[in-house]
């Protein structure tokens, strides 16, 4: 069916067709609109979900280990300072390998108070152990959210499935739809690997785990992560076949014979897109490189990609405060130092706290990136 | 379809609504953009969030396209500005960013003639004023003039075919209205018509 539907209302709407068995969330700011919509659906009997009204973001990702440990398909929604509260317990839900999954608006994180769309949520959880992939539209936001569901429960990994908050969060587009049917068939029944409640098969979960064990236990995790990548390309395969629309975990967008290009995440791939398509009418071989998943960082498939070009401009929704360049360009530069070629790497911080990111902006930072040269080491677009 | 979209001409139209918090104009640009679907286009529709008060100064954007909407850029130079409130005018620099043969269609009771001078707009620019406020007024029964300014935006931009978009907003409206409103719904529609009727420049 093709909808009018904001990001929120897109997301809420693929939970409402996931239909979980759990969905324990805080239901009020900072959180999004996604649990209100999510309880309206709880409350109209559209839904056989258990809905759990917490009473702090905390207690949300808590009661989502919870449940998940008792071997049910469970949810959970939030942003900002929301996933800032959940922290402590991300962590625990990427350490038992519950596949919890999340949609959040990624948004700013305070101080200042700012309500806006940036990456400095999501970004800040990136070492909790969660799949994390960032999406440029609605639709994709929608999609991704169904994907998400069926890689967490293979992989045995939680997920984070981030939309642009405001941006993306509260704005109207257009998207198709699929039924219910099709999308509970694509997702499947969910088989847990284990059940805290299953007497008959009794384990030990969230042991204290001294000197000996904990190191091997995190290796394994990594492991786990790891192994993840072929099992999202796999499930992205899957969603094509049956929906149509296909992703990967990296998309090139007219990088055939670019010399240049702009690697990003996020609504801002679209704008990118637009300035792109500008910059090629005058003759100027420019590419642009989006990042899906972000977690697990596709490190051969983004090497294999970029080592081609001579210059990498990589931007940053979220700034690390001094580690000289944001979680993606220090990421994608250690990709690449190993490389038998090596771009010339360009860093850019833009839109913290909803900044304006404009057309003129794209084309300035592929102007720059066209030259090859810049004199900034990070250039924070458009601060006064 | 085909015809509705020609002014179009491969672009987007960009729409820009002023209001004051409570006014309506968040609505009124989602309602345009579902509207506009359901002709078939591809739509955007985002208000502009700052500190939400009532009577506070607002903005809400639309995109229209006949093909997908890439650009998640805010929206700087509008095709169209439409303004629910006249006190608007000067403090909120409604005409700010508009493109030089745009449209600028004002909720107000002064003839167009009169608010062109008070406002020395460009001469480029098209006025066009209808009193939506008296129309929702008259019809609704509240000074709620997000609704009737849609018909007057569809009339002064063409772009999409009235009947058709009656159609899909009394749907819209009587989901909005659902659970005890439903009285709401058909005054509404009025004030829609009526404004399509009354719009002048």
């Amino acid at each position: 069916m093709i909808l009018a539907k904001t990001g929120n209302e897109a997301l809420a709407y693929a939970m409402k067709q996931i239909n979980p068995d759990v969905v324990a969330a805080y239901p009020i700011t900072p959180s999004t609109e996604i649990v209100q919509i999510f309880a309206q659906y709880v409350s109209d009997g559209k839904v056989d979900s258990e809905f759990v009204a917490v009473e702090s973001e905390h207690s949300a990702m808590a009661a989502c280990i919870g449940s998940a440990a008792s071997g049910c398909r469970t949810m959970t929604a939030t942003a900002s300072q929301g996933l800032m509260l959940m922290h402590e317990m991300l962590f625990i839900a990427g350490g038992l390998r519950l596949p919890i999954v999340m949609p959040i608006a990624s948004r700013s994180v305070s101080s200042p108070l700012n309500i806006h769309g940036d990456h400095s949520d999501s970004l800040a959880s990136r070492d909790s152990g969660w799949l994390q992939f960032f999406c440029e539209t609605v639709q994709e936001g929608y999609d991704t959210l169904i994907q998400c569901v069926k890689i967490a429960e293979r992989t045995s990994l939680p997920a984070i499935c981030a939309v642009d908050g405001f941006i993306l969060s509260h704005c109207m587009e257009r998207i198709e739809t699929f039924e219910d049917k099709p999308v509970r068939e694509f997702i499947g029944k969910y088989k847990p690997n284990w059940n805290l409640l299953d007497i008959k098969k009794p384990i030990l979960v969230g042991p204290a785990t001294m000197q000996d064990y904990f190191f091997e236990f995190k290796r394994s995790q990594i492991e786990g992560m790891n192994k993840a990548l072929p099992i999202i390309e796999e499930v992205q395969a899957e969603f094509k076949q049956k929906f149509g629309r296909g992703y990967g975990v990296i998309e090139e967008y007219r990088c055939e014979d670019a010399e240049a290009v702009v690697l990003l995440m996020g609504s801002a791939c679209g704008t990118m897109r637009e300035a792109v398509d500008e910059m090629r009418n005058q003759g100027k071989k420019v590419g642009m490189v989006k990042l899906r998943v972000f977690r697990p960082l596709p490190h051969q498939v983004l090497a294999e990609s970029l080592a081609k070009f001579k210059t990498v401009a990589v931007m940053d929704r979220a700034d690390t405060v001094n580690a000289w360049g944001g979680a993606l360009f220090t990421e994608i530069s250690s990709v690449l130092y190993d490389s038998p070629t090596r771009p010339k790497m360009l860093s850019y911080v833009y839109g913290l706290g909803g900044k304006e990111f404009s057309l003129a902006d794209a084309a300035a930072v592929l102007e720059q990136a066209h030259a090859g040269k810049k004199e900034d080491l990070v250039t924070y677009i458009g601060v006064r | 379809m085909a015809e509705s979209c020609s002014m179009l001409g491969g672009q987007a139209l960009e729409v820009r609504w002023h209001g004051r918090g409570g006014q309506g104009a968040k609505t009124a640009a989602l309602l345009f953009g579902e509207s506009a679907l359901d002709t078939g286009m591809y739509i955007q529709a985002f208000p502009e969030y700052g500190p939400e008060r009532m009577g506070a100064p607002v903005a809400a954007f639309n995109r229209l396209s006949d093909k997908p909407i890439r650009s998640h850029a805010g929206v700087k130079n509008p095709r169209v500005v439409v303004v629910l409130d006249a006190s608007l005018i000067e403090p909120a620099r409604v005409t700010e960013g508009l493109v030089e043969d745009g449209i600028l269609l004002v909720n107000s009771n002064v003839e167009p003639a009169e608010l062109r001078k008070r406002l020395s707009l460009p001469p480029g620019i098209k006025l066009y004023v209808v009193d939506a406020s008296k129309i929702a007024m008259e019809t609704v029964g509240k000074n709620v003039p997000n609704t009737p300014m849609l018909g007057a935006l569809v009339k002064v931009t063409g772009i999409l075919d009235f009947e058709p978009m009656m159609v899909a907003i009394k749907h819209k409206l009587a989901e909005k209205f659902r659970g005890g409103k439903e009285k709401f719904v058909e005054p509404n529609l009025v004030s829609i018509r009526r404004a399509y009727e009354e719009v002048r420049c």
